[in-house]
């Protein structure tokens, strides 16, 4: 593994949750791929909408109104720019799942039908695997799977097999494996899929945290992502579609605020976002990820996954020490975002994620949402460890030692007394 | 001393009694635990509307192997009408351990498996 610079980032202190210190000791938290920690500014920015600009939005003539109006619109402008996306075509959803479901039946139920397929990856996660399996079987279409290999890497040749077989309408891919770390060539596998004429749908949930990402250099004709893995409050969800495609679209849920007008016969839809935006509108968690987004742009998402890849390198080394430890997903840093998932032999992940905690260490253990891919590797779930821009060398290595002791515990550490144990 | 992983819990996990197969067995089911995706199932032998003998099988965490192991002895012999009475205090009881609200799940799926083989009802045990 070539050597990975050390990262000079050291932001923990504006993240106000990491002040605690449960059982005196400091919080380590490695579960990020779940949801991020919010920094001090993205507090105070939700605090200050509620407490002085609160009033519904596109609606009010009065002052406030047109206060929190801005707030709302500036918003979208601030998070469509932090992607290289156009306000218009940038949609608020509740999340992710919210979003691929979105498409699915906007768009699928329009455009799929028997004799189609849609392809999917065998690593997705499952928000963007049932929504096409229930379309599929509602449209009497065909579900089929690109295969990874146990690193996670979808083989290009194999996408241009099926697309050359000519009934794929829609191919779904993850940017970033929530249970591997895999990054796929997004750009790359959204050219071929628009050269076959076929539309690409990417789940950007674990990507636009950790990495630069400029959804129209990707070229997608959509890319949902969601705003509590980005340091934003949970509740609100993106979706970038392609212009032409969203305006062909018929809305998904329907309701206030979506409609140009109504009478008693029918109504007629608004313009974009607005047409797929119905009900009172996430305003508070908006103005939340705007600032979210805003504190990612200042530090640079160049320098963020430096920082998390360099903490992924030492994490996996830390990895390595301990027996019996087997990492699921590509070996090299590089290849991978920041996270690993790993097995222990003879303790059960559950148990590993629970003796963790023994140490103020919060890791994940389960399925991470990939039953079927869970298979494919084998395992019937796996602990998983993620990081954020808020954690530090000192984190990982209270992980590996937390690690150590659970082997403890289980009575696996032999004569090496490391002493790491419960007692 | 931990809490949780007590000597008996490790014991039962890494020597679970009562795991493997029954052919031919008179009753069967299958569960899985949402939280992790395990599975647990088991097979049992009736005699005289008693469970004569039954055996676990499937992979889960040292809680949920523990719990099976440890209600599979309280299991044999027992009247099936009375097994459709057990519910979740008799297995975390019996269990012994503080079980935290998110590991619940992992104590009482062995139950949740034997009162659906035994009875057909096959809801959480509450």
């Amino acid at each position: 593994m070539p050597p990975v610079a050390e990262s000079t980032l050291s932001v923990r202190a504006d993240f106000p949750i990491l002040q605690r210190r449960p059982g005196g000791r400091p919080l380590v938290y490695l579960d990020s791929a779940a949801t991020s920690q919010k920094p001090a500014a993205v507090i105070a920015a939700v605090a200050d909408h509620l407490r002085d600009h609160n009033a519904n939005v596109h609606r009010g003539v009065y002052a406030l109104a047109q206060e929190a109006d801005a707030a709302f619109e500036g918003a979208r402008e601030r998070i469509a720019a932090f992607v290289g996306g156009e306000p218009r075509t940038t949609i608020f959803t509740k999340n992710v799942t919210e979003a691929i479901n979105l498409v699915a039946y906007s768009w699928g139920r329009a455009n799929v039908g028997e004799g189609d397929a849609v392809l999917v990856t065998q690593a997705e996660h499952h928000a963007n695997l049932v929504p096409w399996q229930v379309l599929c079987r509602e449209r009497g279409a065909q579900l089929r799977y690109l295969e990874v290999d146990e690193h996670g890497e979808l083989s290009l040749d194999a996408l241009d097999g099926e697309l050359e077989r000519g009934d794929v309408r829609l191919v779904a891919f993850t940017h970033v494996s929530n249970v591997l770390g895999t990054i796929n060539p997004v750009a790359e596998i959204a050219r071929r899929v628009r050269a076959a004429g076929a539309l690409s749908l990417i789940d950007g949930a674990q990507g636009v945290p950790q990495l630069p990402v400029d959804v129209a250099a990707i070229g997608a004709d959509f890319y949902a992502w969601t705003g509590h893995k980005a340091l934003g409050p949970t509740g609100i969800g993106v979706l970038h579609g392609r212009r032409e495609v969203l305006e062909e679209m018929e809305p998904f849920l329907t309701g206030g605020d979506m409609i140009a007008s109504v009478d008693f016969d029918g109504a007629t839809w608004a313009e974009l976002p607005s047409k797929f935006e119905a009900g009172t509108q996430p305003i508070a968690e908006a103005v939340g990820l705007a600032a979210a987004v805003d504190y990612l742009a200042a530090l640079g998402m160049e320098r963020v996954r430096e920082h998390e890849l360099a903490l992924t390198a030492h994490m996996l080394e830390g990895l390595a020490t301990v027996p019996g430890l087997r990492v699921v997903g590509p070996t090299d840093a590089a290849l991978r975002g920041g996270l690993a998932s790993f097995t222990i032999e003879g303790i059960h992940p559950h148990d590993v994620a629970e003796l963790c905690d023994r140490e103020g260490v919060c890791i994940r253990a389960g399925h991470h949402c990939a039953q079927p891919l869970m298979r494919c590797l084998g395992v019937g779930a796996t602990a998983r460890a993620s990081v954020g821009v808020y954690n530090d060398r000192a984190d990982v290595d209270a992980l590996v030692h937390a690690l150590q002791g659970a082997r403890g515990v289980f009575g696996l550490d032999g004569a090496s007394g490391n002493g790491a144990a419960a007692g | 001393m931990d809490d949780l992983y007590r000597d008996y819990i490790l014991d039962h996990y890494k020597r679970p009694r009562n795991f493997g197969e029954l052919d031919p067995h008179d009753l069967e089911a299958l569960e899985h635990n949402p939280l992790c995706g395990d599975e647990l199932g088991v097979h049992i032998v009736v005699k005289d509307d008693h469970i004569e003998d039954l055996r676990f099988h499937g992979h889960g965490c040292a809680i949920s192997q523990a719990a099976a192991s440890i209600a599979s002895e309280e299991l044999k012999g027992m009247k099936l009408s009375e097994v459709g009475e057990l519910g979740a205090d008799w297995m975390i009881e019996l269990l012994g351990i503080p079980v935290s609200a998110t590991r619940r799940k992992c104590a009482l799926l062995n139950l949740k498996v034997v009162r659906g083989a035994v009875t057909g009802d096959h809801a959480w045990p509450t």
